[in-house]
C-alpha cells in the first residue's frame, strides 16, 4: 500500500512569497491556491513537476534537499551522479575532473546511475515485447510523469512499465557491493545529486517500491557551484585524483535525454518532453485513439533531464555536450569490456534483474468532486450552476487559477462565491455585503498588506 | 444527468472531443477508471462513425449511478444491413478515410465488446441510432 500523504520537495517561502499568481495559474494539476497572501500547494495534487518554480518572479519556490554535511554522518560516502551533471560543465572541464572534485568535497566513491540501463535495456525490451503487456507500455523513468498518471490519467497506470528506473537499480547496486564488502547500511551513505524535484519526491516516497536505498538527496545547482569552485580555485590537473569508474555506455549517457529510452528500445517507440505535450498526448491515449505503438517515453521536462529545474547550464548545450560525450563510448549491446572493474554493475546483474521489478502503479485520482457517486452528480450540478454566475475572465484574484477551479472549490466547501471579485460586485451593489466584509475577504487571500497604501503614495 | 454534443461530419480535426468531454465528467463522477475506460472506447468509435460517414450527429450521455447510457443520433446515409456492418473488417469507409487510419471495420464490433448493450437502428439516406449502454458499480465488478 502506498502511504496517504506524499512527500514533496517542492516548498513554498513564506518569508519571500508575495503573493501573485503565477505559480497557481502555470500549474498542470492546479494543485496551487493562494491564501493569506501565500502559494499553498495542495500536497495530494502535486506532481513535483516544478512548473511553479520555473514560473516564480521572487524566487519563493525552493526544492527542499538534505544537508551536505549529512554525508559526514557516514564512513563510506558514495555520490550518485546522473550523466546529465556533467553536461552542465563546458567542454574543457572532462568528467574525470568533475567526479574527482566530487571526491574532494568528501565523497568517497562515485558511481554514474546510467550504468543502470546497463541492466535495465534488456529487461524493459522484454516487457514491451510480453504480449501480456498493456500496449503502449509507458516509462517508469519520469516520476512527475508516473504521478501524473496517476492523479490525471489513473486507466493509464496499467500501462506504466513495472521496472525499476536507473536510478534505484544503480543504487541497489551500490548498496549489493559495499554489503559484500561486510559494510553494514548504516556504515553506508549513498546520495543523488538531483537534477530536480520529482527524484526527490520519488526517493522519499517511491511508487510501486516499498523504500529507496537512498540516504540523501542533494540539489544539482548547489552541487554544481562547489564543484566549478574546486576546479577554479585547484586548477585543473594538478593534485587532482581521479577516480577510478567504469565509462558509460553511450546509451547510458543519452538515456535521461529525449530519444534516450525511445531510441534503443525496439518497436514503435515515441519520445514526448514537456508536460503540456505529455498531457495532450495522453488524453489520446486515454481514448485509444492512438494504437499500434509499443512504448512511449514520457518526461515532464523540455529537453528531460537537461532541462531539469535544477540544472544551471542552458539545455540544449548541455544536450549538445553530452552527445559528444556519448559519441566516444561503447554501446550497450557491444562485447564487454575487457577490463571490467570490480564494482562493474555488470557482475551482479543477475541479482539486479532478480530485483527489477516494481509493483502496481495504482490510480489515486484527484479529479473526483466526490467520492459517492450520487453526492459528486449533485456537486457537478451545483458547479455548473455557480460557473454560469461566475464571469469566465479566469483571472486568479479570488485565489483559485480559474473560475471552474473556484467553482469546484466551493462545492468542495473549500472556497466561498464570495471570493470571486466580480460576484463580491454585485452583492455589494445590491446590499448584501458592506465594504468591512469585502475587505475582509480580499485580506483572507491575499494578505493585509496588499490593501494598505504605500507611504510613498498619493493615490 | 444529461450532457449534449454537438458532432460534425468530415471534421477529423475536432473527431473525439466529445468522448474527452464526457470522460472528464465521468472522472470528476468518481465513475472507476476500467469503466471509463470501456466507455471512452466505444464512444470515441462512434463519435468517429459519425464523422466519417454522416453529414451531422448528436450525442447524448444519460448518466447515473448505476449506468451509462449514450445515444448517438445522425443524419447520415444510413446503415443497409446491420448485421453486415457488425462483422469484423467489414466497411465502407472511402479510401480517403481510411488513409487517414480510421475505416478498418472494427468500428461496431469494437462497440459492442467494450458495451455492456448495444442497440443500432437505422434508416437509409435518413441515418442511424446508436446507443451504447455500460453498467457501473455493480457489486460484482
Amino acid at each position: 500500500m502506498e502511504a496517504k500523504s506524499f512527500h514533496h520537495a517542492l516548498k513554498v517561502r513564506d518569508d519571500i512569497c508575495i503573493g501573485c499568481t503565477h505559480c497557481m495559474t502555470v500549474c498542470p494539476t492546479e494543485a496551487i491556491r493562494v491564501r493569506n497572501g501565500k502559494a499553498v500547494i495542495i500536497d495530494d495534487r502535486c506532481v513535483d513537476c516544478g512548473m511553479c518554480l520555473r514560473n516564480c518572479p521572487v524566487k519563493a519556490i525552493h526544492i527542499e534537499h538534505d544537508d551536505f554535511k549529512k554525508i559526514f554522518d557516514f564512513e563510506h560516502r558514495v555520490a550518485l551522479v546522473p550523466a546529465v551533471l556533467s553536461g552542465q560543465f563546458p567542454e574543457d572541464i572532462t568528467v574525470a575532473q568533475i567526479y574527482s572534485a566530487l571526491m574532494e568535497l568528501g565523497f568517497t566513491a562515485v558511481y554514474e546511475v546510467e550504468h543502470g540501463v546497463e541492466i535495465l535495456l534488456e529487461a524493459a525490451k522484454r516487457f514491451v515485447k510480453n504480449p501480456a503487456a498493456n500496449q503502449p507500455v509507458i516509462s517508469s523513468f519520469c516520476p512527475a510523469i508516473v504521478r501524473l498518471i496517476q492523479v490525471r490519467f489513473p486507466a493509464l497506470t496499467e500501462n506504466v512499465m513495472l521496472l525499476k528506473p536507473p536510478l534505484d537499480i544503480a543504487a541497489l547496486h551500490i548498496k549489493k557491493l559495499y554489503t559484500d564488502k561486510g559494510i553494514n547500511s548504516d556504515r553506508l551513505g549513498i546520495f543523488y545529486i538531483t537534477p530536480c524535484a520529482a527524484k526527490i519526491a520519488a526517493i522519499k516516497s517511491p511508487v510501486g517500491e516499498e523504500w529507496s536505498p537512498i540516504s540523501g538527496v542533494i540539489n544539482m545547482d548547489f552541487i554544481f557551484n562547489k564543484i566549478y569552485k574546486s576546479i577554479k580555485q585547484n586548477g585543473k590537473s594538478e593534485s587532482c585524483y581521479l577516480p577510478k569508474i567504469d565509462p558509460l555506455t553511450s546509451e547510458g549517457v543519452m538515456w535521461s535525454l529525449t530519444h534516450g529510452e525511445a531510441t534503443p528500445i525496439q518497436g514503435r517507440c515515441l519520445a514526448i518532453d514537456e508536460i503540456h505535450n505529455v498531457i495532450d498526448f495522453l488524453e489520446k491515449l486515454e481514448n485509444e485513439e492512438i494504437d499500434d505503438i509499443d512504448f512511449v517515453e514520457l518526461r515532464a521536462c523540455d529537453e528531460s533531464c537537461a532541462g531539469g529545474v535544477l540544472a544551471v547550464a542552458n539545455r540544449f548545450l548541455a544536450v549538445e555536450r553530452l552527445k559528444n560525450r556519448a559519441a566516444n563510448l561503447p554501446s550497450v549491446s557491444g562485447p564487454i569490456p575487457s577490463e571490467m572493474s570490480e564494482e562493474s554493475i555488470v557482475r551482479s546483474k543477475e541479482y539486479l534483474i532478480n530485483h527489477i521489478a516494481i509493483d502496481d502503479v495504482n490510480p489515486r485520482s484527484m479529479l473526483m468532486l466526490d467520492e459517492n457517486m450520487a453526492e459528486a452528480m449533485k456537486k457537478m450540478n451545483q458547479r455548473n450552476r455557480l460557473l454560469k454566475s461566475l464571469p469566465q475572465v479566469d483571472c486568479g484574484a479570488c485565489g483559485a487559477p480559474n473560475c471552474q477551479a473556484l467553482a469546484e472549490d466551493i462545492v468542495q466547501g473549500k472556497a466561498g462565491i464570495e471570493q470571486c471579485f466580480f460576484i463580491r460586485n454585485r452583492q455589494i451593489s445590491s446590499g448584501k455585503l458592506n465594504m468591512a466584509g469585502s475587505t475582509a475577504i480580499i485580506e483572507s487571500i491575499w494578505g493585509k498588506k496588499k490593501l494598505k497604501k504605500p507611504e510613498s503614495e498619493n493615490i | 444527468m444529461v450532457f449534449e454534443f454537438e458532432v460534425q461530419g468530415g471534421d477529423f480535426a475536432t473527431a473525439g472531443n466529445a468522448s474527452s468531454q464526457i470522460k472528464k465528467i465521468l472522472k470528476q463522477l468518481n465513475v472507476d477508471h476500467r469503466d471509463i475506460k470501456r466507455i471512452v472506447v466505444a464512444l470515441y468509435e462512434a463519435e468517429v462513425n459519425i464523422v466519417a460517414h454522416a453529414f451531422k450527429g448528436r450525442i447524448i450521455a444519460n448518466i447515473d449511478t448505476s449506468e451509462v447510457r449514450i445515444r448517438l443520433v445522425d443524419e447520415g446515409p444510413g446503415i443497409p444491413d446491420i448485421e453486415l456492418a457488425m462483422q469484423q473488417g467489414y466497411s465502407t469507409a472511402s479510401s480517403e478515410v481510411r488513409e487517414m487510419g480510421f475505416g478498418a471495420g472494427m468500428g461496431l464490433p469494437n462497440m459492442k465488446k467494450n458495451t455492456d448493450e448495444m442497440h443500432v437502428t437505422s434508416v437509409v439516406d435518413k441515418g442511424t441510432t446508436v446507443e451504447l449502454i455500460v453498467f457501473i458499480n455493480q457489486p460484482t465488478t
